[in-house]
């Protein structure tokens, strides 16, 4: 691990002029992954801005109806909020379907939308990668690659995004709520990450030093009935080979609404408007989860080793619908 | 059935007691080996190589070595040549075998002797500072320039290079067989099987990583270390230091895991102690997580070819498993995977075979069962694959070709309860309740399969030394340079002094670990018990006779005249049988001798028993999966296991071994996998988050029985072992259970959802009869 200085900011003003100081800094929320990957010398700051103290911990409704998340609020806090699991049932279920208890008490809300890719490549400084060091080329392209992404992938990068929080958070249309040196801006969570293109080592939209303070989620009463579905090699603790987070508007039988996001399989937590429209206007039913399955697997790119996620994706976001069909939250 | 801690009179053997032990553990009071205190202790962090094969050009250290808090910087330039390797080479050694031929270091280690680089993370450089963050950072300072070549990493492109082992497995089995004669069995068969099945390379990954500290005083030195053999450590330092053994003591009092990893001498252990020599303070080594893949030994890759003939009614009339596994281009190491199989049926012909591929990747190791646990998952495979083409339950296959001999050797067994195992597991498993058609029972949407196989251990035992002291205070202390790896060592000896001299186990204190204490085998094989148990047994008994001879001989006992086996020892008490009340303790009996303390050293070590029978542990092992219909995931639902394992000291740690085996199997089955990138040698899921064993959401109910075994031939204790035998047979129960469940047979573990689902599409919701690439049978 390099040295580094560590500093304890009481407010977000003094977090921002302490980052806005020193461009090697980095913000410690949870730290479940900031510190994993320092411990790696991935991650190499000079600086640790501590956030831990901000007063961003508070889970509240708003005029609107929208529910904003501050960025410090826990994973297991949120997970077990009432109005989440009310609410937004896949938020709660794809919280918790991450990481292992003793992690999810630790990783913070805005601290997971920046969780890094798990790609062993970018994690090991002894083999190239373009994520950590722009130009050495991508090792995972033609290496071990069974865990990689085939949705928004590049030839300079297959990385999959690790997040299931995220996946959720996609589909419910959140917003990113920040401070930065240019003060207070709103970031739909569409455009907070960026796919990985020719320059994967920028991940998302946010300026230098900028801090996520809160997440919002709009009011979207259908989406009480939803679900997160995660496959996975083994029972817990581990990445998603595939996920889905789905919530459907039924009436009477024909879809009127839905939301479909997939995780495990993209560079990014990934909204799939193409499934979404496949549902649109259809019955229920399982021709219409395959016909959205098939759109939202349209554009994949298989890779040596991880073909079989192409189908696995598919037929786990028709395992979500059809259960949320048949188990109306 | 359970008190917790049992007083001695009744016996405690054979009772469920509490670990002695499991308040330091649980009180963290137990000190593990990086977790020794030493004045002046200095940190060592291994640099280790990026490539998987080449020279070293050059090494850049002046950075580290201005890095703040470090000491010294050994790399090929500047470390000392070992006299002892320079020996060795000059003599044209060449080291061959799996205990490392007359190799000084035992093990073909990197002790930074020259530039060659032969996996991806062989060590090549030892930074040493003041603090271990001081050590880590200036280990990433290091630079290193290779002249790198080709490496051969795949054993797929590499099998046609196999070539044939030679050496003795083990020190004493062939490397390969041959009875009967294989191509008449061959012949003379209705229905063959003829399959290839194999395993990946996978690495142990024991909760505390291998850790050394070596301290040196003048020419003496001593390591604390995390190691299955504190004599073994002790004859590789002093052979490669060119020191007498007498100047070498290591010391192991708790190990955190070891499953084999640790019962050899690796780099780092010799490295600590030339660094200690050569910065003059004591230096501590703590392997990386990373670094435990690689250095410190693996499972490897094999390739197992498994022929099968019957005759329509069962009878094998052919057997044949040829096995080929990788090992390093450093070393010759076999897994030993056709052993088992020459034992396990009685068919007249087989023939078996062990064959070695060359790798550039570390040197295997023994991991948990090695040999047994993969090969009884081709053999056991092949056996489900016979049942099913035959079209009879895999348990009356199994009944119909039981060994009633060692049929290798002519022998008889010592003991074998395997006809008991089958049918007490079969009862209990509810095996009746399957249908044998694969994909014919379901549990709501989820596919349920039964799967069946053998397991079976060999009961090794070695030569063993311990110490029974009786104490003046009533208290009994037990010397024996044996290991706590966990699995309950010190408990179990504990239990065997205290039935074997009459005092409660409070009053046992036994000693472990430590080149002080006599020798002890490694701790692996499965023979801690059947070897240490033996000769704390007997060192017991011999100062229980002493004290004894005292008492009857003493004029001033209550038990002076009595003949010997009159006298009766209860709870620290001597008395005679026939007359409790007149009787008197240790205590006072030995404060009238002076006060001097009984000691009684015992040599135990295998006799003549061993060449008029032959000796292993045997058990069946059930399973039941859940198979995701679209999804392919696999859960094991239940598992239980049945075992003739001699007698069972303590219930309560032989269940923990067994429930440990039995789960490793699972992960060995579903899980358990190093990814090695084929281009560069690299090992891609060096860590735990990435590297799958089983999370408690993956070990289900697991039921573990004894079969009630008396062996009186195995040893003075009638006990097996049980390390191991748990984890044998597993992963062919669950493939068995898998092709059950969903009519798909893996070959190659393990086994992932990529590996069915695709195939289990193909038949999907189609019907169980279609479902089966096998043929199925009436349900």
């Amino acid at each position: 691990m390099h040295p580094f200085s560590f500093t304890t900011a009481e407010t977000a003003a003094v977090a921002l002029r302490l980052a806005a100081e020193d461009p090697r800094a980095r913000y410690l929320a949870g730290g479940t992954t900031l510190v994993d990957l320092m411990k790696l010398e991935v991650e190499r700051p000079t600086q640790l801005i501590d956030i831990t103290a901000l007063p961003l911990t508070e889970v509240t409704t708003l005029p609107n109806g929208a529910l904003r998340v501050g960025a410090m609020v826990r994973n297991s806090d949120l997970a077990h909020n009432e109005d989440v699991r009310r609410r937004y049932p896949m938020l709660s279920q794809a919280l918790l379907a991450g990481a292992s208890g003793q992690l999810r008490n630790m990783a913070t809300t805005g601290g997971n939308l920046l969780q890094r890719t798990r790609c062993p490549y970018f994690r090991d400084t002894a083999m190239p990668c373009n994520k950590r060091e722009p130009g050495t080329g991508c090792s995972a392209l033609h290496g071990e690659n069974r865990g990689h992404a085939v949705l928004g992938t590049s030839e300079a990068c297959i990385a999959t995004h690790p997040s299931d929080m995220a996946v959720a958070l996609v589909a419910l249309d959140a917003a990113v709520r920040t401070a930065g040196p240019q003060g207070e801006r709103v970031i739909p969570i569409a455009e907070l990450h960026r796919l990985p293109g020719g320059h994967p080592e920028i991940e998302t939209t946010l300026a230098p030093g900028e801090l996520i303070t809160a997440v919002e989620i709009p009011a979207l009463p259908f989406a009480a009935r939803s679900l997160y579905v995660k496959v996975r090699d083994r029972a817990s603790y581990a990445f998603a080979l595939a996920s889905a987070a789905v919530a459907v508007d039924l009436d009477k039988g024909v879809v009127r609404d839905a939301r479909v996001a997939l995780g495990g399989v993209g560079t990014v937590p990934w909204r799939s408007r193409a499934a979404e429209d496949a549902l649109h206007g259809k019955p229920a039913g399982a021709a219409t989860y395959r016909a959205a399955a098939e759109a939202a697997l349209a554009g994949a790119v298989p890779r040596e080793h991880n073909a079989f996620k192409i189908e696995l994706a598919r037929r786990t976001l028709v395992r979500a619908l059809t259960r949320l069909e048949a188990n109306p939250a | 059935m359970t008190a917790p801690h049992a007083e001695g009179t009744a016996g405690v053997v054979g009772t469920p007691i509490n670990r002695v032990d499991g308040m330091l553990k649980i009180t963290g009071a137990a000190r593990y080996t990086a977790e020794i205190p030493l004045e002046g202790l200095l940190h060592a962090v291994m640099v280790t190589s990026t490539i998987a094969r080449g020279e070293i050009e050059e090494i850049d250290t002046s950075a580290a070595e201005m890095s703040a808090g470090v000491i010294r910087v050994m790399t090929p330039d500047n470390t000392p040549k070992l006299e002892s390797l320079e020996k060795y080479q000059r003599e044209g050694g060449k080291g061959t075998g799996g205990s490392g031929g007359g190799r000084p270091t035992g093990r073909a280690l990197s002790l930074f002797q020259d530039k060659r680089v032969e996996y991806n993370g062989q060590p090549i450089a030892l930074v040493i500072a003041d603090s271990f963050e001081a050590a880590t950072h200036a280990a990433s300072l290091v630079r290193v320039k290779y002249r790198a070549e080709t490496p051969t990493i795949e054993m797929a492109s590499a099998l046609p290079s196999a070539y044939p082992y030679t050496q003795k497995v083990l020190g004493r089995e062939p490397p390969a067989t041959r009875r009967g004669d294989l191509a008449a069995g061959l012949a003379a068969a209705d229905v063959r099987v003829d399959e290839a099945y194999t395993t990946p390379m996978e690495n142990h990954n024991p909760m505390e990583m291998h850790a050394t500290i070596a301290a040196w005083d003048g020419d003496h030195v001593t390591l604390w270390d995390s190691t299955q053999n504190v004599y073994g450590v002790r004859g590789t330092i002093a052979k490669s230091l060119s020191i007498p053994p007498e100047n070498v003591r290591v010391i192991s009092h708790f190990i955190g895991g070891a499953f084999g990893s640790k019962g050899s001498a690796w780099s780092h252990v010799v490295l600590a102690a030339m660094a200690a020599r050569e910065v003059g303070r004591p230096v501590k080594i703590v392997v990386t997580r990373r670094q435990m893949f690689g250095p410190v030994g693996g499972r490897p890759h094999t390739v197992q070819q498994v022929t099968l003939g019957a005759t329509r009614d069962g009878t094998l009339t052919a057997l044949r498993h040829d096995s080929t596994s990788s090992t390093s281009t450093l070393e010759e190491w076999l897994e030993s995977c056709v052993l088992a199989t020459r034992i396990l049926y009685d068919c007249p012909n087989e023939e078996t075979s062990h064959s070695l591929v060359r790798l550039n990747v570390g040197t295997p190791t023994y991991m948990r069962a090695p040999g047994e646990a993969t090969g009884l998952f081709a053999l056991e495979s092949a056996m489900d694959e016979l049942a099913y083409a035959l079209e009879m339950d895999p348990i009356a296959l199994r009944l119909k070709n039981y060994a009633e001999a060692d049929p290798e050797s002519g022998k008889p067994w010592s003991s074998k309860s395997l006809r008991e195992c089958y049918q007490w597991g079969a009862e209990h498993f509810g095996w009746s309740r399957r249908t044998p058609t694969p994909r014919s029972m379901r549990e709501g949407d989820e596919l349920v399969g039964y799967g069946m196989a053998t397991a079976t251990y060999p009961a090794n035992r070695m030569p063993a030394s311990a110490v029974a002291c009786i104490l003046p205070d009533g208290h009994v202390t037990i010397k024996a340079a044996s290991h706590e790896l966990g699995t309950g060592t010190y408990t179990v000896l504990a239990q065997l002094a205290a039935d074997a001299i009459g005092v409660p186990v409070e009053r046992i204190e036994v000693q472990l670990g430590d080149t002080d204490l006599p020798q002890n085998p490694i701790s692996a094989g499965s023979m801690t018990v059947t070897s240490t148990g033996s000769a704390v047994h007997l060192a017991a008994m011999a100062a229980r006779d002493k004290l004894v001879q005292l008492a009857v001989s003493d004029p001033e006992s209550p038990l002076h005249g009595a003949r010997h086996e009159e006298v009766e020892i209860i709870d620290g008490r001597l008395t005679r049988r026939a007359n409790a009340p007149r009787g008197e303790t240790i205590q006072s009996l030995l404060a009238r001798h002076g006060g001097a303390p009984i000691e009684e050293k015992a040599d135990a070590k295998p006799g003549d028993e061993r060449q008029q029978y032959s000796m292993h542990a045997f058990g069946a092992v059930f399973v039941e999966v859940r198979v995701d219909p679209e999804l392919g995931t696999v859960r094991v639902a239940r598992a239980l296991g049945t075992y003739g394992v001699g007698r069972v000291l303590n219930p309560k740690t032989a269940r923990n071994q067994l429930m440990g085996g039995i789960t490793f199997g699972i992960g060995m089955a579903l899980m358990e996998h190093t990814r090695v990138d084929a281009r560069n040698g690299r090992y891609v899921n060096a860590d735990i988050a990435e590297y799958h064993i089983p999370v408690h959401a993956d070990v289900p109910s697991i039921e573990v029985l004894f079969v009630d075994e008396q062996d009186p031939h195995v040893d003075p204790i009638g006990a097996k072992g049980i390390g191991e035998i748990g984890m044998t047979g597993v992963a062919a129960a669950i493939a068995n259970a898998v092709f059950h469940a969903t009519g798909v047979r893996v070959r190659e573990l393990p086994i992932t959802l990529d590996k069915l689902f695709p195939e289990m599409s193909i038949h999907s919701s189609n019907s169980p009869r279609q479902a089966s690439p096998s043929r199925g049978f009436g349900s």
